[in-house]
Parts: C-alpha cells; sequence; structure tokens
C-alpha cells in the first residue's frame, strides 16, 4: 500500500502521456481512416491507386520502425528534429490509420446498393449523396471495429518508451528498476491500461448505441446505461427496411 | 382539395422546356444490353408529356430497365433517348453526340422521379428529412419551405401523423407513401413507378394504389408505370404496352388491351396475371 501511495503520482504522470498520444493517435487515424477510406471507393483510379499505395505501406510496416524514422532518420536528412510525442503520434495514427481506412471503405460498400440508386432519383450530387445518405449509414457499421482499433492503438502506444518517452510503460519499468519490485510494478500498469481500455470501451459503445438509434433501431431490452456494459446485440448491418 | 395543395407543377425548367410539340421521351433503337443477355432490342416508342403509360409483360422483359435508363442507373447500349427534343442518353458534343457525362445527366434528370419497389427511404433520417433533403439541398429551397412542403404531401398520403416517425417504425405500405411524397415533393415532370405494390402484403396494396390515383387525377405528371395490378393500370393509364423479350408484343388503349388483347402472348400473361390473384 505505501508502496502503492508512493509510486502512484509517477504512474498517473505516465498514464496522462498514455492517454495523450492514444487521443493524438485516435484523431489523426480517424481522419485519415475517413479521407483514404471514402478515396478508395470512388471511381478515380489514381485516387483508388494512392489510397492503396497509403494502406500497403503504413499497414506493412511496424509502427514502431516508423518512429525511429521519424525521429532519428529524418533529422539525419533534414536536419529538423522532430518532438518525440509528436513523431510517436503521427507513427501511431499513420499506422492505425491505415487500418481504419479499410474499415471505412468496406463500410461505405456495405451500403445497400439501393440506397444510392434513390439518391440518383433525387438528384443529389456525389457530396451530398456521402453527406447525407451513405456515410451515416456506414458509421454504425465502421464503430464495432473502430472500437477494437482504438484499444490495439491505446496498448500499441507502449513502444514510444523506445524514443524515451515516459508513457505507464515506461514508468513501469523505472519503478522496477528504482525498486526491485518487479511483480508490484507491473502489475499497477496492468491494472492502469486495464482500466483505460474499460473507458475507452464504454465510451464506444455509447457511440454505437447513438448511431443505432439514428438508423431507427432501438437498443435491446433494458437499455438502460448499464447495458452498455455487454456488447450490444442489435446487428451492425444497414439493410433496407422492409 | 383545394389547388395549391397538389404538387402540380408543369413549369420546373428542365426536361421539358419549349417542346409544347411533339412527345416529351422518345426511345430510338433503344438496346440494353447485360453481358450475352439482351434486355432491350431495338425498341422505339414516344411518351407524350402528361401521357401515363403503364409497361406490362412477364418478367425479364424489359420493363424495369426501361425505367432505370430514363432515371439513369443504367446506360444504354445502342441506340439514343431524348427527352424534351433533346438528348438524353447522349449529349451534344461538336458537331455529334457522346454519352452523356455525369454533370449533365444531373442537369437532365432534375425533372425525373421514381418510386422503387423496395421504397429505398433512408433508414438514418426521420420521415420530414426523408422528403425535406433533397428539395433544400438540390432545389435549393429554405428549411422552411421544405419542411412545409413535406407536411403538405404527407397529408396527401394521409401520413400527416407520421412526419417525425423512422421509416423503420412505419408499415411496408406507409413507407411506399413516404417514398411517392418524397418523389413527388421534387416536383417531377415524369413519374416512374418500378412495381410500387409487389413488395406489399396484400392488405396493403389498395392505400398505395389511392394514392397514385389520386395523383393522377389531379396532376399532370408523366408516369410510367410498371405493375401487375390489372385494375389500377386500366384505371389511371392512358396506354398499356405489352412487352416480350425486350420488345413491344402489343399496345393500345387499357380497354383495348384488357378487354380484347389480339396478340397471343398479350392474352397468355393476362391470363396468367389473373390466374395468380391480381
Amino acid at each position: 500500500m505505501e508502496f502503492l501511495q508512493a509510486q502512484l503520482p509517477r504512474y498517473l504522470d505516465g498514464a496522462w502521456i498514455t492517454l495523450q498520444l492514444t487521443f493524438g493517435g485516435a484523431v489523426l487515424a480517424f481522419v485519415l481512416a475517413m479521407v483514404f477510406g471514402i478515396m478508395g471507393t470512388v471511381r478515380s483510379w489514381l485516387l483508388r491507386a494512392i489510397t492503396t499505395v497509403y494502406v500497403e505501406v503504413f499497414r506493412g510496416i511496424a509502427a514502431l520502425v516508423v518512429m525511429f524514422w521519424f525521429v532519428f532518420a529524418v533529422p539525419d536528412m533534414t536536419g529538423f528534429e522532430l518532438e518525440p510525442m509528436f513523431a510517436a503520434i503521427l507513427a501511431l495514427g499513420l499506422n492505425v490509420g491505415a487500418y481504419g481506412a479499410e474499415v471505412v471503405r468496406a463500410a461505405l460498400n456495405a451500403v445497400p446498393r439501393a440506397q444510392v440508386e434513390a439518391t440518383v432519383a433525387l438528384n443529389l450530387s456525389w457530396f451530398q449523396r456521402m453527406r447525407l445518405v451513405v456515410v451515416p449509414q456506414a458509421w454504425a457499421q465502421m464503430l464495432p471495429t473502430f472500437g477494437n482499433l482504438i484499444i490495439e492503438l491505446m496498448k500499441a502506444t507502449a513502444v514510444v518508451y523506445m524514443v524515451g518517452i515516459l508513457d505507464l510503460t515506461a514508468v513501469a519499468r523505472e519503478v522496477r528498476s528504482g525498486t526491485g519490485e518487479t511483480l508490484a510494478a507491473f502489475a499497477i500498469a496492468f491494472v492502469i491500461y486495464y482500466l483505460i481500455a474499460q473507458v475507452l470501451i464504454f465510451g464506444m459503445r455509447l457511440l454505437e448505441r447513438r448511431a443505432n438509434q439514428k438508423l431507427g433501431r432501438t437498443p435491446p431490452s433494458g437499455g438502460g446505461i448499464m447495458s452498455l456494459l455487454r456488447p450490444p446485440s442489435v446487428g451492425t448491418q444497414v439493410g433496407v427496411a422492409k | 382539395m383545394p389547388p395549391s395543395d397538389t404538387p402540380e407543377n408543369t413549369t420546373a425548367p428542365g426536361v421539358g422546356d419549349g417542346v409544347a410539340d411533339g412527345p416529351l421521351i422518345v426511345f430510338d433503337q433503344v438496346v440494353k444490353r447485360f453481358g450475352d443477355l439482351t434486355v432491350l432490342d431495338h425498341l422505339d416508342f414516344d411518351v407524350a408529356a402528361g401521357e401515363r403509360v403503364t409497361l406490362i409483360g412477364p418478367s425479364g422483359s424489359g420493363k424495369t430497365t426501361i425505367l432505370r435508363l430514363l432515371m439513369t442507373l443504367e446506360k444504354v447500349t445502342e441506340g439514343r433517348i431524348n427527352i424534351g427534343g433533346e438528348p438524353f442518353s447522349h449529349m451534344p458534343k461538336g458537331s455529334g453526340l457522346a454519352p452523356a457525362s455525369e454533370s449533365y445527366l444531373r442537369r437532365r434528370r432534375k425533372s425525373i422521379g421514381m418510386v422503387f419497389q423496395q421504397f429505398n427511404l433512408f433508414p438514418n433520417m426521420t420521415v420530414r428529412r426523408n422528403i425535406m433533403e433533397a428539395p433544400v439541398n438540390v432545389l435549393g429551397l429554405s428549411k422552411d419551405e421544405a419542411s412545409a412542403r413535406a407536411e403538405e404531401l404527407l397529408d396527401l398520403v394521409g401520413l400527416g401523423d407520421k412526419i417525425d416517425a423512422h421509416p423503420t417504425q412505419l408499415s411496408g405500405g406507409q413507407q411506399q407513401r413516404v417514398a411517392i411524397a418524397r418523389a413527388l415533393a421534387m416536383r417531377p415532370e415524369i413519374l416512374l413507378l418500378d412495381e410500387v405494390t409487389s413488395a406489399l402484403d396484400p392488405e396493403l396494396v389498395a392505400g398505395v394504389l389511392d394514392v397514385l390515383r389520386e395523383v393522377a387525377e389531379t396532376t399532370d405528371i408523366t408516369m410510367l408505370c410498371v405493375t401487375h395490378e390489372m385494375g389500377f393500370a386500366r384505371d389511371v393509364s392512358h396506354r398499356v404496352m405489352m412487352f416480350d423479350e425486350g420488345r413491344i408484343a402489343e399496345e393500345g388503349h387499357p380497354d383495348q388491351i384488357f378487354g380484347d388483347p389480339q396478340e397471343e402472348r398479350t392474352k397468355t400473361f393476362l391470363k396468367s396475371v389473373l390466374e395468380n390473384g391480381h
């Protein structure tokens, strides 16, 4: 207990860094996923080719290598130093964004063709169709996978200690080497990672529930706030109402 | 119903400008193939402005494809479609014609509306927004104007109390009536009806057909209607076209087609429809 009291502030500082990395990476990944995911569905082969290159390159390279590259190689090449936090967020965002782009593309393509035909019959432009019909319907389908990706992203932030950032994992390592309490040092980190993950899952389920309500699918019985502790049982497939 | 409540509008700019004479829609040797399958085979026909035409025939005879070509959901393989005296499937380029571009189609199809077999309402919007969004975004109406138009049209189709419902909360018949209101909100000059009652339970069919009868009586929208509802076809249409294997087997006034069909294929088809309880 004393150990916990003494070390907790350091852990909370580390957790705060982990949260910042998660949040920053998620925002960047989300923007990249939407942009490249939508580009992956357009008719222009050039835009689709750019998407493919982005997705394949950043899905295929470990985020850690990209981060090393930003932190060590870029200054060598350009003489321009990147802030490690910034480099880490960039590397994580680019990596997770590549996975996200595939999720977005698949969800957009899963919107029934009949819905697109209805937008043609109403003479909506491509942009209006995406904004009003296709993206809002695909959204509910993206969210469960986005939920997994943000958890993966949060856990992937643990590699940043290798460029000298004092995140939760780095704190745990320091505490272990400083105190020799290997078991306690890592146990505290486990619990904090777990709690962060639970909060993220809870938030994503809230978004999922709202998205399903917007599509006129009411949540399963009960539906109170506690129901968010279970995964939603409503189908995530967007279908044409019969 | 006072005149202001009707969706009547023939002044919308677009397809029919400056062609008081001459047919509104012209199919000129139209061929549509899907791979090796020829769906429409050198098809020629005209539709006059304000005319209501019913397309009947066995499935696969090309009726729905005609509507889909007019809604620009498909492209012709050969031949041409003209609307309002101007090319529709193609666009003028230099001294000749080129296949219509997306922006050309967007300009030309604005006076055409379509109601689908499966309704295709947008599940992410309330009934009100389903009807409002296109008038606001495409026609440039203010939100208040579009909302008022949505209310007016929902009253017309008998669903004024459902304006804030979600499509999933409505029965199939109600959804289809909303879809009709949504199409009418764009003040189309041409309305395409693609088997609009085929997906409905029998007891819901009458309500939808009553709405369409009212639209037919109170407006002069040109209507092309693919249906198996022969009673409805007889009541509202000026002309019935019987299709078979991508060609018109027989056409004429509904009384003639239903009362005194000349072609063997028409007789066989009408008999089979009657036997199926329509």
